[in-house]
């Protein structure tokens, strides 16, 4: 190896060089107004996570993972997997390569950002060295994987379904320009090194590019051309970085340092957020997962565009998508990035609610629905306002829990207070905590050390948000597997085929998949749904929209159905008596609750 | 005298010229389910709120739908946004969203 140029320097590096400032400069502004945003403990938290070396472990495996090879993706989508992954993971390569041989051969110049970059240019190779054509070998090799991740890309906008998605983003202008040249970037380099191949040797791919023009264009004033044009289409995408999607590459990597050190969201669009927002990128996935977008004119309203508008302080189309989302956590659960996009949008309701009617709550301290505690009950039942509506769910689970002897009481069985919940996810979370607390009070008042509830919208804000010391809140799905797995209930199996609906709050709200599951293959034959478990379709009924109007989830009930007919069920069952009431007028098939299944098909032992 | 809870009521009658709807139409803007209200009680008959207290979506929307607001407001105070009142509404009224916007129209003087 040998330089070819006593100076080490050429102009066209320029436009690389003043992009590749610029966005140094760029992104440590960035960084350190996150940081400044931060709130003091989350400040202190993250700054202690940086000498932490256990979540600095987890940091590089996730940026391993996540940012150069894309395993989330990889494993929803193996072909979009591979066209993210073969474009950062090969870049990364090819960038780590150059520094490799510029340390080796020119170790000199090692400061400068340029020269690993354009090293071909630069040098020379003199003789072969197993080195040398091993270094240049792999150089070939990762420059081939990510022309074939750049040819996927481009076929992608064309035909977006053949990579798995049914819809792609809409891009906008700043990202379109980086988006051709950052397809233009590799196969300049793939020329520019191709040219240059003649004299500074080259491998399988650029030694193949030079034989091929070297029979008609063999000249080397195309040499110089061919760099310029790469480095400017390096110069472009860099200046254009900050305004488009693909700040998402850079940004990922703090945000996952930010997220490892276990910050959360406080404000739609401040430290935390503004890193969340800038890593989101723009990949699409969301979209396909909206239950919303069961009818097309929907797309508008999918969580990327929210981050979008978020991003653009378009407050006006911000609000309006958050209003609208069902909060049913899909697009959570399938985003690669880990966007919380939920919590962004319940921060934006809680921002811009402007009621001019202040609530009055007081009315709830006279509300007194438990018995006193000498009864002591074991188990306080809390049906909740759902339930209520749905009499059939409190029926059964009267019966079952006679049936196995339990001692129990109900919380509200003539009306009783809301859990809070519906108010939260409106945005009211200062006023739910009137609901908070006056159940809370009633809850410690019964005496009891089990709470149970049939609703897993109640399910989650009992867990999440009350503080209730001693007391055990369970689902009841939970609940009566435990029943029948000690033998309190005896269950016989029937011969109907049934499948179960995760409901959002139960499973991607609270994480519980298996419980109801084991429960119900002890009493039926149970079969596939479509979509499940964290990708199960909300029914359409959820409290978390305000504004989607009955007319729009019915499409989304209709589509939900249709997913859980995959398999021809007998019967829909389901964990949520939200998720009963908005199927039951919809379905051809009965659905059912689990408690009504079980107390059909169970017999008290000591009969 | 006795008072036997007899008297004369004061009437009733709304003189539609004097009506003033402005907010109302500003409702109607916000949430135009508010039309499809046929006043069938579903919802006050399974209302969270209304068990304690004088919560009733149905009288609540005729009385605004009447210009009649002062009368109407200040139960709205004590609704839960339970949603209950929107599973059962026979018209698939958006009841939710409807509180929320009377909420933010109007104002309690
Ligand atoms: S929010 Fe997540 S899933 Fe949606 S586009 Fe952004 S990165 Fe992709
Ligand atoms: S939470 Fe559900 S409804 Fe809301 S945007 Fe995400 S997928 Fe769509
Ligand atoms: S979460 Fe829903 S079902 Fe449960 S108590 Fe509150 S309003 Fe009722
Ligand atoms: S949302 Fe309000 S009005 Fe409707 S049932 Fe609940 S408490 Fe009553
Ligand atoms: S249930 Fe619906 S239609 Fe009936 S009174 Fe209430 S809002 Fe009106």
């Amino acid at each position: 190896m040998k330089e070819r140029f006593a100076s080490g320097y050429n102009d066209f590096v320029l436009p690389f060089m003043l992009s590749m400032i610029f966005i140094l400069v760029y992104l440590l502004v960035a960084i350190i107004r996150v940081i400044i945003q931060l709130p003091p403990k989350d400040r202190k938290r993250y700054l202690l996570s940086l000498i932490n070396p256990v979540i600095l472990v987890k940091d590089i495996k996730d940026i391993i993972c996540d940012v150069l090879l894309h395993v989330k993706i990889w494993k929803r989508k193996p072909l979009l997997g591979y066209m993210h992954s073969s474009i950062a993971f090969g870049w990364f390569m090819i960038i780590l390569i150059g520094h490799i041989e510029t340390f080796l051969y020119v170790p000199e110049r090692a400061g400068l950002l340029y020269y690993p970059i354009f090293f071909r240019f630069f040098m020379m190779e003199t003789n072969h060295t197993l080195q040398g054509a091993l270094l240049f070998f792999l150089m070939d090799f990762f420059l081939l994987v990510i022309l074939s991740g750049i040819a996927l890309a481009m076929f992608k906008r064309i035909r977006s379904r053949a990579l798995g998605m049914r819809r792609t983003t809409r891009t906008t202008l700043p990202d379109k320009i980086a988006m051709y040249a950052l397809w233009a970037i590799f196969p300049l380099r793939l020329l520019a090194e191709g040219f240059t191949a003649g004299i500074s040797g080259g491998s399988f791919l650029t030694k193949s590019v030079w034989l091929l023009f070297s029979n008609f264009l063999s000249n080397d004033y195309h040499i110089l051309p061919t760099w310029w044009a790469y480095s400017i289409a390096l110069g472009t995408f860099f200046f254009c970085l900050p305004f488009t999607r693909y700040m998402h590459i850079p940004t990922e990597i703090f945000f996952i340092t930010l997220k490892n050190a276990g910050i959360k969201s406080w404000h739609p669009r401040k430290g935390y957020a503004l890193a969340e927002i800038y890593s989101c990128s723009s990949c699409g996935m969301c979209i396909d997962a909206c239950p919303m977008n069961a009818q097309k004119k929907n797309l508008k309203y999918s969580s990327v565009y929210f981050i979008r508008f978020l991003r653009r302080r378009n407050r006006r189309k911000m609000e309006e998508i958050a209003d609208k989302c069902l909060q049913c956590g899909k697009c959570v659960a399938v985003c690669p990035v880990e966007v919380d996009s939920c919590r962004l949008k319940l921060l934006s309701r809680e921002r811009h609610r402007d009621g001019k009617i202040k609530a009055d709550y007081t009315y709830l301290q006279r509300v007194n629905t438990v018995e006193p505690a000498e009864k002591r009950p074991k188990v306080l039942y809390y049906a909740g306002c759902m339930s209520q509506l749905t009499p059939s769910i409190g029926k059964a689970m009267g019966s079952l829990l006679d049936k196995a002897s339990v001692e129990w009481s109900p919380m509200d069985k003539d009306g009783g207070i809301c859990c809070g919940r519906p108010l939260i996810l409106s945005g009211r979370r200062e006023e739910a905590q009137a609901m908070i607390q006056r159940n809370t009070e009633l809850i410690l008042a019964s005496g009891a050390d089990t709470l149970l509830v049939t609703c897993p919208i109640c399910f989650k804000v009992f867990r999440e948000e009350y503080n209730l010391p001693g007391i055990r809140v369970v689902h009841h799905s939970q609940y009566l597997n435990e029943l029948v797995k000690s033998g309190a209930l005896k269950v016989e199996k029937e011969d109907t085929r049934m499948v179960y609906h995760d409901p959002c709050e139960l499973g991607r709200g609270c994480g519980i998949y298996e419980e109801p599951r084991e429960l119900l293959s002890k009493v039926c034959e149970l079969v596939p749904a479509g979509h499940e478990r964290d990708e199960s379709i909300c029914c359409g009924g959820s409290v978390g929209s305000i504004t989607l109007s009955h007319e729009e989830r019915v499409h989304i009930t209709d589509a939900a159905v249709e997913d859980l007919m995959t398999n021809h069920p007998q019967e829909i069952v389901t964990a949520c008596p939200l998720c009963l009431k908005t199927f039951s007028p919809r379905s051809a098939k009965k659905v059912r609750d689990l408690a009504e299944v079980i107390d059909r098909c169970s017999t008290s032992p000591e009969k | 005298m006795i008072d036997f809870g007899y008297g004369l009521t004061p009437s009733s009658a709304i003189d539609l010229d004097k009506m003033d709807r402005t907010h109302f139409e500003i409702l109607i803007r916000r949430e135009p389910d508010v039309l499809k209200c046929m006043a069938c009680g579903s919802c006050a008959a399974s209302c969270t709120a209304g068990v304690y207290t004088t919560m009733n979506l149905r009288k609540g929307i005729l009385l605004l739908s009447r210009g009649q607001e002062k009368s109407a407001l200040e139960q709205f105070r004590s609704c839960m946004l339970c949603g209950k009142c929107q599973l059962v509404c026979p018209r698939g009224i958006n009841t939710r969203n409807l509180i929320l916007s009377i909420l933010k129209t109007y104002s309690i003087q």
